[in-house]
């Protein structure tokens, strides 16, 4: 089941490729006797971190973008999209901001499109705070933030006046969503319980739920 | 336990093997085991699977959360090492007027593309091999089903298949004793099954090449290896030391504790045990070498790591450097022919083919808001559906059939798990916004369908005349056009999974087969470029795979199928690789090569 690939901008596919040199080279004429006994190679004679990375220590061969302050602001908004309850943790101890970093500063097409909607309604979000309460957002109290909030969370029905931040909110609620819910902290209230080894058959579904769903006949 | 110990080459070999998946680690296991000195030479990197497989690893642990990247178009744990749909420093083009790049997926690994396929091992049915005396379409194989049917049960029984009989005409069972026991179906599974039964699409245990149970290596070893007591006392050993699948961890990403099928973890390692194979990685073969009498003496190849230039020599010569590598190969050793060798029928890099694809998915209601399940199960499919409209293909307008792969459920969340909310939800957040994630997550279901191509004068591959690769080698550059029976048969899927969703509750618009069809080669069954025939005249080998014009040079891949039945072809270059190394040995024996 395939998947399309995705492309990289042409700026960057210079920086994310050098090393991997496609240059064409005409090969040397010398034919060597076939008759070599050497030490065994190394497993990964000139490992890439983008072709063939190693997991045990992964490599983010980019510059992430954001500055400390909108890095505040980000977590602030990504903790009331997804604050601490009983359905799991809130978004800044599982990373979400830095996610949405990483995200939008890789040499990627699609993201760097989402890079100057995200970075652009950061700065929205703070000029809209200082216009309504001379504070950076993240120094509003709960009730301030809600009411920002609340005037962008719904891009169908905002006002113009606060349309800009309503895509930005859109944007950054979808990342939001992705880097909270790829955090194995999330699985629980989610309802993932998988990744875990199991001994014996696959236990299949359980009778009750077959019965529930009115399965019997195919199981 | 290191794969490869030494970096060494032995003056001669009876056999040198290029390229290292399906088709070379069968043909090297099964001469290694008859005692013939073994070269393989693999262009990628070593890679070990029991050491480099991330098992458990966690998308947090991975750049942006694990999604796929220009260099990992698959994901970031997928298996692939120094490809995907480019390899750095070896690019592939397109032909001027070509309808739709042909994309080519490659890899650069000890294993080749074992290492990461879906496992997906279906036998081709009688009918597959008689195709073109039953629509007048594309060529007939030299070979019946009777022909392969023995050789199947024993790939099968050797690198260990789950699934069930069926009894679906064109969808060949197995003999008993020789499947392992299918998974049991998944939720969303069992819907499809029932939506299935309403709307008469047939939905059965999938086979794959997973192991549901240990395996019983005494056994097998002595009925696959009847006069031949130290392979069975090898491979009585490696097989009962796989593991069976313990229901985790996704099959893509390789499987470390050798539950699943890898040319890697399932026929290398007992190769190299029985002391008769080498193996030379980082190793790009450009040509063949021809002696003066015809026959091929050797290989040529660049060592990657020196930039060296090395000849190896043996007295027989095996391609399976993939579908399209290995017509490449053939196309670049132009020492007697400027054609390019074992091409006097002119048909090397023609009648090329990949599977016609195409998926539709929904939300399904009845899928929202389950207790907590582990879906996790054998990494990959555990039902499909064989092509059930064998017999009226007069109605249906085009002319082969195709087979359904489905899923859906809880796995492992992605970046795009729950990419449904933007629809679903769009508006919420906070602890709402939580709950409706609980509530949508993994109630989704998907098909996709996989069929028969039929060979065209138009999809073929030659070499460009002006690109060359970094090694200096000429680049292969495609041409491809889809005929009218690849794009009904993709509208045709459409309207199959628009139906079987529209039953499950959800809703699908199916599209058109233009809209529908996925590009050429994206599918990555890509067959034929060097098919086998009955006539030197019309093809380059015969069932054997060993090549009309030049008796020692054999091609054990996918380039040797005469067409490409909707069953991924794996598990058949795997049955042709053995069948064919017998043969091959025993015209060694009788001093014919
Ligand atoms: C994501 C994915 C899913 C798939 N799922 C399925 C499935 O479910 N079922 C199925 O049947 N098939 C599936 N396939 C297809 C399957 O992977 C191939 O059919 C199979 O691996 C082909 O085996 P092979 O030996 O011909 O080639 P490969 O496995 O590609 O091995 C060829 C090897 O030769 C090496 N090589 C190439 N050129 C040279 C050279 N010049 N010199 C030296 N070495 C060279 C390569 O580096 C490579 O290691 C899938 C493929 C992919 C990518
Ligand atoms: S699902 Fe099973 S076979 Fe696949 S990788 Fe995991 S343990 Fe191995």
């Amino acid at each position: 089941m395939s998947q399309k690939p995705t492309s990289l901008s042409r700026r960057d596919a210079l920086k994310w490729f050098a090393g991997s040199s496609a240059a064409s080279a005409i090969a040397p004429a010398i034919i060597a006797a076939p008759n070599e006994t050497e030490q065994a190679p190394p497993s990964f004679p000139t490992r890439s971190a983008i072709y063939d990375p190693n997991f045990a220590k992964p490599v983010y061969p980019w510059e992430k973008v954001l500055a400390t302050e909108e890095l505040k602001t980000a977590n602030s908004l990504a903790d009331i999209i997804l604050p601490k309850d009983a359905l799991g943790p809130a978004a800044s101890e599982v990373g979400v901001a830095d996610f949405i970093n990483e995200w939008i500063s890789a040499p990627i097409d699609k993201h760097e499109e989402e890079s100057e909607i995200i970075r652009g309604g950061l700065s929205w979000l703070n000029t809209e705070s200082f216009r309504r309460f001379e504070k950076r957002f993240e120094e509003l109290t709960p009730e301030q933030q809600i009411q920002i909030v609340d005037d962008i969370c719904d891009a169908t029905k905002s006002k113009p006046e606060h349309h800009i931040g309503a895509i930005f909110f859109q944007h950054f609620r979808s990342l939001s969503i992705s880097g909270y819910y790829t955090h194995s902290a999330t699985w629980k209230g989610l309802g993932y319980v998988g990744n875990i080894s199991i001994a014996g058959p696959y236990p299949g579904v359980p009778d009750e739920l077959i019965k529930k769903l009115g399965l019997e006949d195919v199981a | 336990m290191p794969l490869i110990t030494d970096r060494k080459t032995k003056p001669q070999y009876d056999v040198i093997i290029v390229g290292s998946g399906a088709g070379g680690g069968m043909a090297a296991l099964i001469l290694a085991l008859n005692g013939m000195k073994v070269l393989m030479i693999e262009a990628g990197r070593n890679y070990e699977p029991q050491v480099e497989t991330p098992m458990f690893n966690t998308p947090e642990m991975a750049p942006l959360r694990g999604n796929k990247t220009p260099g990992k178009p698959f994901g970031y744990y997928d298996a692939t090492v120094d490809g995907g749909w480019q390899v750095p420093g070896e690019p592939y083009t397109n032909k001027e007027g070509t309808e739709g790049a042909f994309w080519w997926w490659r890899s650069r690994m000890l294993g080749g593309r074992t290492n990461h396929w879906g496992r997906i091992s279906l036998r081709f049915g009688p009918h597959d091999f008689r195709c073109a005396s039953r629509d007048g379409l594309g060529v007939n194989w030299p070979m019946s089903y009777d022909d392969i049917s023995p050789w199947y049960d024993r790939v099968e029984m050797l690198i260990g298949v789950y699934g069930e009989n069926s009894g679906i005409e064109n969808a060949p069972d197995s003999p008993p004793g020789v499947l392992q026991p299918a998974p049991k179906p998944r939720i969303g599974e069992l819907m499809a099954k029932k939506a299935g039964k309403k709307t008469g699409v047939p939905i059965v245990a999938a086979r794959r090449a997973v192991l549901s149970q240990p395996m019983q290596g005494q056994r097998l070893a002595k009925e696959l290896f009847p006069n031949n007591p130290k392979a069975q006392e090898i491979m009585a050993l490696d097989m009962s030391l796989r593991a069976p699948c313990f229901w985790a961890t996704d099959c893509g990403r390789g499987c470390s504790i050798r539950a699943n099928f890898q040319s890697t973890t399932v026929l290398i390692p007992p190769a190299l045990a029985t002391g008769n194979l080498d193996i030379i990685t980082d190793a790009m073969v450009r040509e063949v070498i021809i002696g003066p009498d015809g026959k091929a003496t050797g290989v040529h190849y660049i060592d990657k790591t020196t930039r060296r230039d090395v000849v190896a020599k043996a007295r027989v010569v095996i391609l399976a450097a993939s579908t399209c590598e290995t017509s490449r190969i053939l196309l670049n050793s132009k020492a007697r022919d400027k054609a390019g060798l074992a091409n006097s029928s002119g048909q090397v890099g023609k009648n090329l083919m990949d599977s016609v694809g195409t998926s539709l998915g929904s939300h399904i209601p009845a899928m929202e808001n389950l207790p907590p399940l582990n879906e996790d199960g054998a990494g990959g499919i555990h039902v499909y559906s064989p092509w059930w409209l064998v017999s009226q293909h007069a109605k249906l307008g085009f002319a082969r059939g195709y087979h359904i792969e489905m899923g859906g459920g809880r796995r492992m969340p992605t970046v795009a798990s729950l990419a449904v909310l933007d629809s679903k939800s769009p508006t919420t957040y906070g602890s709402k916004l939580k709950e409706d994630a609980r509530r949508y997550y993994g109630a989704s279901f998907g098909f996709a369908g996989r069929g028969e191509m039929i060979p065209n004068k138009d999809c073929y591959s030659e070499l460009d005349p002006n690109v060359v690769d970094q090694w200096g080698i000429p680049v292969l550059r495609f041409h491809w056009k889809w005929s009218d029976h690849e794009i009904k048969q993709a509208e045709h899927m459409q309207n199959t999974f628009a139906e079987l969703i529209e039953e499950m509750g959800g809703k699908a618009t199916p599209k058109s087969g233009r809209d529908a069809i996925q590009r050429p080669g994206e599918i990555i069954h890509e067959v034929g470029t060097a098919r086998m025939g009955e006539k030197a005249s019309e093809s380059v080998t015969n069932q054997f795979c060993q090549t009309w014009d030049v008796k020692n040079l054999f091609l054990m891949d996918g380039s040797v199928l005469p067409s490409n039945p909707d069953k991924n072809p794996t598990l058949t270059i795997l049955a042709l690789a053995w069948r064919s190394s017998e043969y091959l040995m025993d015209e060694m024996k009788k001093g014919n090569i």
